[in-house]
């Protein structure tokens, strides 16, 4: 029996466990208590039907994807194993069909897929682009399969950013982009359809949520579900009037931009009741300080995040009732 | 061999309530709570989950080494008994508030205080 790992077999002994297997081949797979508990040798299986056993506390996200613990997984075939960021998922084209901006800063791009894609909302994707197709980017999907045919992602003008500032100036309809995925476990899960839900995005990162909002509330979710999208100033705020409606049209859902650059304030005494004063993680912790029994999304600029994290984690969300912008992988803490 | 209080309080069950009250209580806990600034929070609860279910007797294949080596980096920031007996303390305010005796809670503080040398660098 072999475990193959980046392009390489190596023989697997009598009830050998994948990640003593790689070690004895002098492979680096992060680990430390190797009992199956502290997950730090979590990995994910491109092959080989991964067994109970291996997958014991892990998220329901995680389990579905295969993702499993090394420590604790004795195969008893064949199996191909990666590490849980690499880009293991073969290519696919899609046509881009459509390219509209937002606002001064993000565009909207819809993608449609040559080849059955199967994704949830809120998922992200590895996009080629560039002249060369050289130029990687991941871009959360904002698209809900079933009310969108075409894959929908937001994509910011980063300064200096090759990847952005080719989709903003060259990119055109009809093109054909190579990508993969999907990626990530930051999506809508059925079967608590009366659990609060807390989304926290700013900037771009309201593309995931987009998508997540309108799943949730598609596949009937009862509980409340609060959106809050932060940004400097309301012009850097979008899908404004369209969260608005869907604020009016459903009695769960409750959407509260809110502003927190230098002149929000001047601006929100005018219009006290369009936006909130604030950055997002301040705002949403102001407005439900207990968070028990809640679930959380948070997507945006890393120092929200991670703030955000510990904040609704200290005032009584599950650890894993937290699912944050996947595109730091588990591997890069 | 008598049963390890990890057996008696109900096992792996038992241990995932305990992370999140734990880990909660360490971070706002202003005494030790810098050692965890920028820390991953996801790999941080398994690593705050094995402890505990090292400290309350359960398996674990933790050595001496293990310890001295996964906190090196923390005792060359400060790390010394006081933040030790911090985190104790919090391990047995844990177990207190999940109901768990206090003759158990002694047995997993021993436990727990058998690695101090290790996890100080001593």
């Amino acid at each position: 029996m072999t475990v193959t790992f980046q392009g390489q077999q190596y023989r697997l002994q009598e009830q050998e466990t994948v990640l003593d297997c790689l070690l004895r081949h002098g492979v680096v797979i992060p680990n430390s208590c190797r009992s199956g508990i502290c997950q730090t040798c979590l990995m994910k299986a491109v092959s080989g039907g991964v067994p109970g056993t291996a997958q014991k506390g892990l998220k329901q996200t995680w389990r579905e994807q295969q993702y499993f613990l090394a420590c604790s997984w004795r195969p008893e075939q064949d199996v191909e194993v990666a590490l849980t960021d690499e880009k293991t998922l073969p290519h696919l084209e899609a046509e881009v069909l459509s390219r509209e901006y937002l606002n001064d800063l993000i565009v909207r791009l819809r993608l449609q897929p040559q080849q059955t894609f199967d994704y949830r909302p809120g998922q992200f994707i590895h996009l080629q682009c560039g002249d060369d197709n050289t130029l990687v980017r991941s871009y959360s999907l904002a698209s809900v399969p079933a009310q969108d045919q075409a894959l929908e992602i937001h994509v910011r003008l980063v300064p200096d950013g090759r990847m952005s500032g080719w989709i903003h100036q060259e990119c055109q309809p009809g093109q054909q982009l190579l990508f993969s995925g999907p990626y990530g476990e930051c999506y809508y899960m059925p079967g608590h359809e009366q659990q609060g839900l807390l989304l926290l995005a700013t900037g771009s990162g309201l593309a995931p949520l987009w998508g997540i909002v309108r799943d949730a509330i598609d596949q009937g979710h009862t509980g409340p579900i609060r959106l809050f999208h932060g940004a400097p100033s309301a012009d850097e705020l979008y899908l404004v009037d369209e969260l608005r409606r869907l604020d009016e049209e459903y009695e769960q859902f409750t959407y509260i931009p809110c502003l927190d650059g230098e002149d929000a304030g001047d601006f929100i005494v005018t219009q006290p009741d369009l936006f909130c004063a604030g950055r997002v993680q301040d705002q949403a912790l102001e407005y439900q300080p207990d968070l028990k029994g809640w679930r959380v999304y948070l997507c945006g600029n890393p120092g929200m995040v991670n703030e955000a994290k510990r904040k609704v984690f200290l005032a009584g969300t599950a650890l894993a009732e937290i699912h944050a912008d996947p595109f730091v992988s588990p591997y890069s803490a | 061999m008598s049963e390890s209080v990890y057996d008696r309080i109900g096992g792996e069950a038992a241990v995932d309530a305990a992370v999140d009250l734990f880990y909660r209580k360490v971070l706002a806990d202003d005494r030790i709570n810098q050692f965890f600034e920028g820390v991953d929070m996801d790999r941080q609860a398994g690593k705050q989950k094995a402890f505990l279910t090292m400290a309350l007797g359960g398996p674990h294949n933790y050595t001496g080494k293990d310890m001295r080596d996964g906190h090196a980096h923390l005792v060359a920031r400060g790390l010394n008994d006081s933040h030790f007996d911090a985190v104790i303390e919090n391990l047995g305010a844990t177990l207190t508030e999940l109901g768990v005796p206090a003759d158990l809670i002694g047995e997993a503080a021993a436990i727990a205080e058998s690695t101090r040398n290790d996890v100080l660098g001593r």
